[in-house]
C-alpha cells in the first residue's frame, strides 16, 4: 500500500472566466494532518471538492492510495471520509438512521456496521442524541454528526472542510482532540482560518490564496523562515525624554527602533532590521553604556496568522 | 450488478421512508384522495353516468397528476442543492445514475400506494354493478406508468433549481404543455414556424391522448414505449443536469 494517500498533481479549476484553482500540486502521507490556510475565496474548498470526487479539475490529476479518480471514481472514493462546509445532513433523519444510511452506501456489512454505529456514539459522544432528529440538534451536535459520518467507515483520508466553524471554544477543543487522536493512522486535510487551529493539530501548513499554493511546510519551518523579521523588545525602568530617544537610536544602528512609554517608570524598545536578526548581546550592551536599566528583553517572534498574512498580502499585491 | 441495485434500492428506501418522515406523507394521500374522490362524483357524475365502470376516476388523472406529482417531485433534488447533502451523495462510492434512478423509484412507488388506496372505488364499482375489470386493471397501470412520466420531468427539472417552488411552478408548465401537446392551443404554436414532421412528433407526445387509448382498455406497444422512453429521455437528461448544476 502506497504512503502517499493523496497525490494532487498540477490541479486547475476555473469558473467561467474566475480562476478558482490554478497549478496546485499536493501530497499527503499517512500520518499527516494537513492544515489547509486562506482567505474566503482563496480555493480551499474547491481543490477540497476536487479532492473528494465532487468536482472534476479542469485539468491535472488525483490519485487516492494510488488509484486514479478520474479513471476509478468509485473505487477511489471509498478510501475517503469527507466533511462538506456547513456540515449538510438531512434533517429529517434521526442521528442513528443517518448514520446507518451513510454506513450502507459505504458497503459496510450489517455486523460491521453495528460496531462502527456503536464505536461512532462513543468516540465522538453522539449517544445522548442517538434517537433525536438531527434538524434539532445543536450546531456542535450536528458538526459531530458530520464528522461521524466522515468516519464511519473508518477510512484513511479524512477531507474536513471548516470542521469546527461555528463551534464553541470547548466544542473547538474537543474536535481538534479527536483529529488527534485519529491522525496516527490516516491522511487528514482540514481547511480553517483558524490559524491556532493549524499550530495545535497539524504536522503540515498549506497556504493558498487566489488558487495558488503560496507556502507548504511544517508550521515551525515556517516560522523560521520568517524569523528574520522577528522584532526584540527590551523593558527599560529609565524615563525617556525626545533628546534621549535619539541619542539611543543613532546608538543602535537598526532600521526600526520604536520607544514606546509603557508606564509612568518603564519604557520599551522595538528594535527590529529587514537584513538582520537584532544581536541582543550587542544592543544590551550598548545599552548599558547609556546607563539604562534593562527589566526584560524578548523577542517577539512571528505568529502564524502574521506569516500568513505577509504571504497572502504579497501575493494580493503582485 | 448486485452491489449496484443494492446502493440503488438503499437510496430507494430513504427517500420512501423520508415521505413519512414527516407530515407531508399523509397530507399528500389525504388530498389525493379527497381530489380523486370529488373529481369522480362531483365533476365526473359517477352516479349520474349510471355505468359500472371507472371512466369518471381516471379520466381526471391526467389534470389531477399535473399538480400532484410536482409536489411529490419538486424536493427531489431541489432540496439536495438548497441543503447542501448533494455534496454528500456525489462523494459516497455511487454512480449519479444510481441517485437519480434511486429517487425516482421512491417517489414512483409513492404514487402506487396513493393509487392503491384508492381501491375502495374499485371495490364499490365492483358491489353496484358488473364493470369490465380488465379494463380498470389497465387503466390503474397506465395511470401510473403515465404518474412515472410526471415525476421523471418533474425529478428532471428539480435538478435545475434549488428552489422547491420554482421547480413545482416549471414541472406544472411543463406537465401541461405534454398533456395539451395533442390539442390545437400548442399544435398551432408549433405549426407556425417548424417543419409538418416536428408536429406531428409533438402531437404524438401528447399523455392525454395516449391516456384516453388506456382508459378504453387499448394498451398498445406505441403507448408502453412513449410513456417508458419518456421516463428515460428524463432520467437521462436529470443524471446529465445532476453532473452540470451540481456545484452551483
Amino acid at each position: 500500500m502506497s504512503d502517499k494517500l493523496i497525490n494532487a498533481k498540477n490541479l486547475k479549476k476555473s469558473f467561467d472566466q474566475f480562476i478558482a484553482v490554478d497549478k496546485i500540486n499536493l501530497q499527503v502521507d499517512r500520518g499527516e494532518v494537513v492544515g489547509f490556510l486562506g482567505p474566503n475565496g482563496a480555493g480551499k474548498s474547491t481543490t477540497m471538492k476536487m479532492l473528494t470526487g465532487f468536482l472534476e479539475p479542469d485539468d491535472g490529476e488525483i490519485f487516492i492510495n494510488g488509484i486514479d479518480l478520474k479513471s476509478n471514481p468509485l473505487k477511489a472514493k471509498e478510501y475517503i471520509g469527507y466533511l462538506p462546509e456547513g456540515a449538510p445532513s438531512y434533517s429529517d433523519m434521526l442521528v442513528s438512521d443517518f448514520l446507518t444510511f451513510i454506513g450502507k452506501m459505504r458497503g459496510l456489512s450489517n455486523k460491521k456496521l453495528s460496531s462502527r454505529l456503536e464505536e461512532m456514539a462513543d468516540q465522538i459522544n453522539l449517544k445522548e442524541m442517538w434517537d433525536r432528529p438531527v434538524e434539532i440538534l445543536s450546531k456542535g451536535f450536528k458538526r459531530r454528526v458530520g464528522i461521524a459520518q466522515a468516519l464511519i467507515h473508518d477510512p484513511d483520508i479524512l477531507i474536513l472542510d471548516e470542521p469546527t466553524d461555528g463551534l464553541d471554544p470547548n466544542q473547538k477543543h474537543e474536535m481538534r482532540n479527536l483529529i488527534k487522536k485519529i491522525s496516527k493512522n490516516k491522511a487528514i486535510v482540514i481547511s480553517t482560518h483558524i490559524l491556532e487551529e493549524v499550530e495545535a493539530v497539524c504536522s503540515r501548513a498549506v497556504i493558498i490564496s487566489n488558487g495558488k499554493l503560496l507556502a507548504n511546510d511544517t508550521p515551525k519551518n515556517l516560522e523560521n523562515k520568517f524569523l528574520n523579521r522577528n522584532t526584540l523588545s527590551i523593558k527599560v525602568s529609565n524615563k525617556i525624554n525626545n533628546v534621549f530617544s535619539k541619542e539611543i537610536k543613532s546608538l543602535l544602528k537598526y532600521d526600526d527602533v520604536k520607544i514606546q512609554k509603557t508606564d509612568i517608570s518603564t519604557h520599551t524598545l522595538l528594535i527590529s532590521d529587514s537584513k538582520k536578526n537584532p544581536n541582543l548581546n550587542t544592543v544590551l550592551k550598548q545599552l548599558s553604556k547609556l546607563k539604562l536599566d534593562v527589566i526584560e528583553a524578548n523577542f517577539q517572534k512571528v505568529s502564524l496568522e502574521e506569516i500568513f498574512r505577509t504571504i497572502t498580502s504579497e501575493n494580493n499585491s503582485k | 450488478m448486485d452491489n449496484y441495485l443494492h446502493k440503488t434500492y438503499i437510496i430507494l428506501d430513504r427517500e420512501l421512508k423520508g415521505y413519512f418522515r414527516t407530515p407531508l406523507a399523509s397530507i399528500f394521500l389525504l388530498v389525493f384522495l379527497a381530489l380523486s374522490s370529488g373529481m369522480t362524483f362531483f365533476l365526473g357524475r359517477f352516479f349520474e353516468r349510471d355505468q359500472a365502470d371507472l371512466t369518471a376516476f381516471f379520466s381526471w388523472h391526467p389534470w389531477l397528476f399535473l399538480v400532484l406529482m410536482p409536489a411529490i417531485g419538486m424536493r427531489l433534488w431541489a432540496e439536495e442543492r438548497r441543503s447542501g447533502t448533494i455534496e454528500l451523495l456525489i462523494t459516497l462510492p455511487v454512480t449519479n445514475t444510481q441517485l437519480v434512478v434511486g429517487k425516482f423509484l421512491a417517489s414512483w412507488i409513492f404514487t402506487l400506494i396513493a393509487l392503491i388506496l384508492t381501491m375502495p372505488i374499485w371495490i364499490t364499482v365492483n358491489y353496484l354493478g358488473e364493470p369490465d375489470n380488465h379494463v380498470i386493471l389497465v387503466s390503474y397501470f397506465g395511470s401510473w406508468l403515465m404518474a412515472g412520466a410526471f415525476l421523471s420531468l418533474t425529478s428532471c427539472l428539480s435538478a435545475l433549481t434549488k428552489n422547491q417552488v420554482i421547480a413545482f411552478i416549471i414541472s406544472s408548465i411543463s406537465g401541461f404543455v405534454l398533456i395539451m401537446a395533442g390539442f390545437n392551443l400548442v399544435l398551432s404554436a408549433v405549426r407556425s414556424w417548424s417543419p409538418n414532421w416536428i408536429t406531428e412528433t409533438v402531437s404524438s407526445m401528447s399523455f392525454l391522448s395516449h391516456f384516453s387509448r388506456i382508459q378504453m382498455g387499448v394498451f398498445d406497444l406505441s403507448t408502453l414505449v412513449f410513456f417508458f422512453s419518456m421516463i428515460i429521455l428524463c432520467l437521462w437528461i436529470n443524471v446529465q443536469l445532476v453532473q452540470v448544476k451540481k456545484a452551483d
